[in-house]
């Protein structure tokens, strides 16, 4: 059982840095309750995940927490407090200056989110200088860093590239050089591997697991594999169609799950995983 | 009986310079009534594969047995005889690609046997029956593609597979597209073609997806085919350090196969010897 419990034991019951409080997201104009009622609390250090299919209000949630729903919609209930300072109450300009330097996100399609004509290593540092106050070359330097703590190898040259000459892992680990470049507490990753092969998804699960270790950093993992969300989090949420419909340690989701929902996608991969062959061995 | 026979195929694409070799040797059978997972990630060779048992792609070197057909050197005209015989046939992750939106489900499923001949009474009858045995109500027959849901466009794909009763039908990432439950019943679908004595070759990046149906698994890497076995063998017991390396980062419900660090020593490995797997 170490890969479910590899995290630190120690649960900081104040010193919250994320809490959801049974938040519900309604559309605007039909009056339709896409999200009816999710909460969680995330500790420093701490993984939460939400796993559900694609209407499941998972990534709405994740949006809501972030403070960019789309369009006509809204969170009609509920509270969001990140690092003790509840969203709702922030102004446009201080709910900017919030992400990226306290929460920040890295999404499924990490190439619609880096500039094409500008190398990706500028846009690392572009982050730093605009939320640190770093100077140019400090800011370089610092992005050189960061590429090579998320494991790109040989961060000079993958610096001076374009997105277009990096492989999708590659470009998902500028994203979250990107995103920790300004120390936030708490990432969001939304589907961040779901695009990608499964031994690059491993890598970058694994590079998640070593940045909650060295920084503390909280993680968010939204997935619709309850492995992927498995091999990570602490606490599953599972979402079906607005309504989280079980939640729990992550233990006991996975091996004793209430609702049937849970249980079709634990036996989906008894019966079709490799979880029937890795039982026995 | 072997249905499909691939040996030491080689594929390689562009001229001169900017010639690349997709696939490099690799050889693989499988037999009638036997369900194969080709397992491959990006860049591994798996859809240059599946485009040379379908004549797509012409090989460099090696052979392919079809049937009993030797097709290695078949040029478009044989291919196309081959095709319209019906004897590979081939279903696509996004099933809209295999159904022609302007086509009713009941002409889609009767298409290639009018194709081939056969009246179109018997054509009606067969597209109903087939549509049986994907579990799919026969009142569908005469909806559009876009009028069904993904789960039952990928079942309609199958049927329509089947319909020329071929002897092998290469799926390419079939479930992939769908969701939990959707996926199971195709995959059950799939899971009872063995008895029909049908070869299916069921190619997927994900060796999970496979892993619960696949009487043998093949794990191609790099253009050749590193590893074969039972699904069990394969799983529990990997020689390749690749395999050993995909089955350590497959997520499971469990324990991970291999810890952060046996991967991290995996992908040195790789990398170290023939560069990392991207």
């Amino acid at each position: 059982m170490t890969a479910l419990s590899e995290s630190p034991v120690e649960t900081a019951v104040d010193g919250l840095v994320l809490t959801v409080d049974s938040v519900h997201i309604r559309h605007q104009v039909d009056g339709r309750e896409v999200v009816k009622g999710v909460g969680f609390e995330l500790a420093p250090g701490r993984v939460v995940g939400i796993v559900g299919e694609s209407g499941s209000g998972k990534t709405l949630t994740c949006r809501a927490v972030l403070g960019i729903l789309p369009p006509l919609f809204e969170v009609a209930a509920g509270a969001i407090h990140v690092a003790g300072k509840d969203v709702a109450a922030l102004s446009r300009a201080e709910l900017t200056e919030l992400r990226g330097s306290t929460i920040s996100a890295v999404f499924q399609d990490p190439a619609s989110y880096l500039n094409p004509s500008i190398p990706v290593g500028p846009q690392v540092a572009e982050v730093i200088r605009v939320k640190k106050g770093a100077k140019r070359r400090e800011a370089r330097r610092r992005a050189t860093e960061l590429l090579a703590a998320v494991h790109l190898r040989d961060p000079e040259l993958v610096y001076t590239q374009y997105p277009h000459e990096l492989s999708g892992g590659m470009l998902q680990r500028v994203l979250i050089a990107a995103a920790i470049a300004a120390e936030p507490r708490v990432l969001i990753a939304d589907e961040a591997t779901t695009a990608l092969d499964v031994t690059v998804q491993a890598e970058i699960l694994d590079l998640l697991a070593d940045l909650r270790d060295s920084t503390g950093l909280a993680i968010v993992l939204v997935s619709h594999d309850l492995a992927v969300v498995a091999q990570l989090c602490d606490e599953v949420l599972v979402m079906r169609e607005g309504e989280v419909v079980e939640q729990g340690p992550t233990e006991q989701v996975l091996h004793n799950p209430r609702h049937d929902y849970t249980r079709l996608l634990v036996a989906e991969h008894e019966q079709y995983g490799l979880d029937r062959f890795l039982e026995e061995s | 009986m072997t249905v499909l026979d691939v040996r030491d195929l080689e594929v390689h694409y562009g001229h001169r310079r900017q010639r690349r070799r997709a696939l490099a040797g690799a050889s693989l059978s499988i037999d009638a009534g036997e369900i194969v997972g080709l397992i491959g990630e990006t860049g591994s060779g798996k859809s240059t594969f599946a485009r040379a048992a379908l004549g797509l792609v012409r090989p460099s070197a090696g052979r392919i047995v079809i049937d009993g057909e030797d097709v290695t050197g078949h040029r478009e005209r044989q291919w196309r005889a081959v095709r319209r015989r019906g004897v590979v046939q081939y279903v696509f992750q996004d099933p809209l690609r295999s159904l022609d939106p302007d086509l009713t489900i009941g002409d889609s499923l009767m298409e290639p046997l009018l194709l081939k001949g056969v009246p179109r009474r018997e054509a009606v009858d067969r597209a109903r029956a087939y549509l049986g045995r994907v579990r799919l109500d026969d009142e569908l027959l005469t909806r559009l593609p876009e009028q069904l849901s993904g789960g039952q466009r990928q079942r309609v794909a199958v049927a329509r597979a089947l319909i020329t009763e071929p002897r092998l039908i290469i799926l390419d990432e079939p479930v992939s597209a769908l969701d939990a439950a959707t996926r199971v019943q195709v995959l059950e679908i799939l899971k009872d073609l063995r008895t029909a004595g049908i070869a299916l070759l069921f190619i997927s990046h994900d060796l999970g997806s496979v892993a619960g149906i696949a009487d043998r698994v093949a794990v191609l890497y790099r253009g050749e085919v590193v590893e074969v076995g039972t699904a069990r063998e394969v799983v529990t017991k990997p020689s390749h350090p690749y395999t050993r390396l995909l089955i350590g980062s497959a997520p499971t419900l469990r324990t991970a196969a291999a810890g952060r660090a046996e991967r991290a020593a995996l992908r040195e490995l790789l990398h170290s010897g023939k560069g990392t797997p991207r």
